[in-house]
């Protein structure tokens, strides 16, 4: 059994919604309510759901540009969630974070070279040259030419520009990297290029991933495990084989049948989901998926599920759905 | 029988800060009553041109068609008036876009916008409009139409605004509809429904499709006929069979494989098509996807290759398409 790298246990991230006279706080936005998930060095943990379900202000309390309203957040063993700027500095060193639109995470005034060299100055790390030799082989790794390095952003195209902001969060050599949609704003052919350097890149650093994306058939190809969330929640975790093979939570069976397959010689008539996504500041009481599932029952407007082992590796939260035999 | 929509050898060129670009090179295709036609390709290669093109909806001044003919129902509509370009659009040939907050007006109600349409096309009396705008919205699926009639755009969901553009495309029951990404900015469960209700629509309707879209899933389950575009060119036309099964193009070839599959491993190295689409302002002399092509021999390099006919349906412009 390894040791976890990190370890998140009942993590909630409330939002306040304000407004009215004072523009006080009137509401909150429930978007992360309760999440627990572990990555384990080296391995990649896929996170699925729709807009708006929490995915990524779960990756964004992970890396701490949210202070999470409540919960643990253990990396290597340290409690993370609630530490001050100063004292993250170490971790930050260990966590970075690959964004989905690299032109808006990219300061667009600086050259690459000059992009690459920043974590370096601020975590005080070599002088001017060995930085530069830092940059240079950061470009390599990459799959960038050396000459990159005193262009601007904007002199790149999208897929180049998502190799600056990779070789941005591994400049610092982290153990970990969450990854927010990486691929979702490239072409097909473009995507497939990224999708291998990450994994040529996991193995040559054994990095861990927590990768978020919402196209089900990329994350399942680059996962060893996958969750799918829903409002807030985990709601079925499993590896990623069998969360294609034998989904247990309906949610994660309506989203594997609404996907388009890119064989037409399969014309399915599938039954699509009713209804769009409650919001999550009134999320609906008992399961909070009840209001969409095709098998709810009385019980699931009541009672919400806890997220329970279901079978070897395999958890769900779902009435339906019994614990492991 | 003669198609409905018949685009031949169209050129569309942009006048640019860097220069003229052409957008499109040449581009030909059909579609037949009642039958849907995906283009697809990537970013820039011209797939949203040619529906701009079809519709007369280029960016004045600076977009102009150069060459070739769009006939509609047997009408040029290179020719066309602007007049006879308004009286088409929204009656005869309806558009969907992909993101519906900018297509619709923010400050216009729900019913204003449908009925807009109803009163342009048609001598019908308020009323009347009133009546096929519930209509429609009952047909696409808006639950208590007679409330969303006096909403506006901000006050609904993602996937009802793309009903009510939907809605807005239909209303003149048009015998063509394009579709330019419907889907692409709706989460995979709302994409379905929309789907669906397309596919639906377009069964009881009778309409023909022009589907533009990026995702070859979405192309195999809506299409008959597909175009593969590649920088401003048609590299393959074909029945959805002939693309997915028998596809003779590389850059075809190197798009269906390089997809991760929900059926295929994980965690293996995908095939990828290496570099990227050249730039229009400067396109190489020969085959435009020569330079990242696993196939290509000097020959590929010289002149533009010709599109061939593999089949009577299927064409592929490749010069090595029978060597592969």
């Amino acid at each position: 059994m390894t040791t976890p790298l990190l370890e998140v246990e009942n993590l909630k991230m409330h939002f306040p919604v304000k407004g009215g006279l004072f523009n006080r706080a009137k509401a909150k936005n429930y978007a992360v309510d309760g999440v627990n998930l572990t990555i384990n060095p080296g391995e990649t943990l896929g996170l699925v759901g729709e807009s708006g379900c929490g995915k990524s202000t779960l990756g964004r309390c992970i890396t701490r540009l949210y202070r999470p309203t409540d919960g643990v957040i253990n990396f290597k063993g340290t409690n993370i969630a609630q530490l001050s700027s100063r004292q993250l500095l170490p971790y930050r060193q260990n966590v970075q974070m690959i964004f989905q639109d690299p032109m808006e995470s990219l300061n667009a005034r600086h050259t690459v070279g000059e992009l690459l060299e920043e974590p370096f100055i601020i975590h005080g790390i070599g002088d001017r040259q060995s930085r530069q030799k830092s940059v240079a082989g950061l470009l390599d790794t990459v799959g960038l030419p050396a000459r990159s390095a005193t262009r601007y952003p904007f002199e790149f195209s999208g897929g180049q520009r998502q190799r600056i902001g990779i070789a941005r969060a591994l400049a610092l050599k982290p153990e970990l990297v969450i990854c927010d949609e990486p691929v979702s704003a490239l072409d097909v052919s473009i995507q497939s290029q990224i999708l291998n350097l990450l994994m040529d890149l996991q193995r040559e650093f054994n990095l861990a991933y927590l990768f978020i994306a919402h196209d089900l058939a990329v994350v399942k190809h680059i996962s060893d495990r996958v969750a799918i969330m829903y409002l807030g929640k985990i709601s079925e975790q499993a590896s990623s084989e069998a969360i294609y093979a034998a989904p247990q939570h309906p949610y994660t069976q309506s989203l594997i049948a609404a996907i388009p397959n890119p064989d037409p010689h399969i014309k399915v008539e599938r039954v699509p989901l009713q209804g769009d996504v409650p919001s999550p500041i009134s999320p609906p009481p008992g399961c909070s998926f009840h209001t969409r599932c095709p098998q709810a029952t009385d019980r699931c407007a009541v009672a919400a599920p806890e997220l329970i082992p279901t079978d070897d590796q395999h958890w769900a939260a779902c009435h339906l759905v019994g614990p492991r035999p | 029988m003669s198609p409905l929509l018949s685009v031949q050898e169209l050129v569309t060129e942009f006048e640019t800060d860097e220069g003229r670009v052409r957008a499109l090179d040449g581009v030909s295709f059909e579609v037949t009553a009642g039958g849907t036609l995906g283009i697809v390709g990537e970013s820039g290669c011209g797939k949203s041109v040619s529906a701009l093109s079809v519709m007369g909806l280029l960016p004045k001044p600076n977009g102009q068609i150069q060459a070739g003919q769009i006939l509609f129902k047997g009408e040029d509509l290179v020719a066309a008036s602007n007049e006879r370009l308004s009286q088409i659009r929204g009656a005869e040939i309806g558009m969907v876009f992909q993101e519906p907050m900018t297509a619709l007006n923010p400050v216009h109600t729900i019913g204003r916008q449908l009925t807009e349409a109803v009163a342009l096309h048609t001598d019908q009396a308020i009323p009347e409009q009133i009546a096929t705008a519930i209509a429609i919205l009952n047909r696409v699926g808006i639950p208590e139409p007679e409330i969303r009639m006096t909403e506006y755009p901000h006050q609904l969901s993602g996937g009802m605004r793309q009903r009510i553009v939907i809605a807005i495309a239909l209303i003149c029951q048009p015998e063509l509809l394009i579709a330019d990404e419907p889907t692409t900015a709706l989460d995979v469960t709302i994409q379905a429904q929309i789907l669906d209700l397309i596919r639906s629509l377009q069964r009881d309707l009778g309409m023909a499709m022009i589907m533009i879209t990026h995702d070859l899933g979405v192309i195999a389950e809506t299409c008959d006929t597909v175009v593969v575009m590649y920088a401003g060119q048609v590299v393959e036309y074909g029945s959805v069979f002939d693309i997915f099964d028998a596809p003779k193009h590389p850059y075809t070839q190197g798009l269906l494989r390089s997809i991760p599959r929900l059926d295929g491993p994980s965690k293996q190295p995908l095939d990828i098509i290496p570099g990227m689409v050249p730039s229009l302002h400067d396109l190489p002399p020969g085959c435009r996807f020569a330079n990242r092509c696993a196939h290509q021999i000097p020959d590929c390099s010289g002149a533009q290759p010709a599109v061939e006919p593999v089949t009577n349906v299927h064409q592929v412009r490749c010069l090595r398409w029978q060597d592969l």
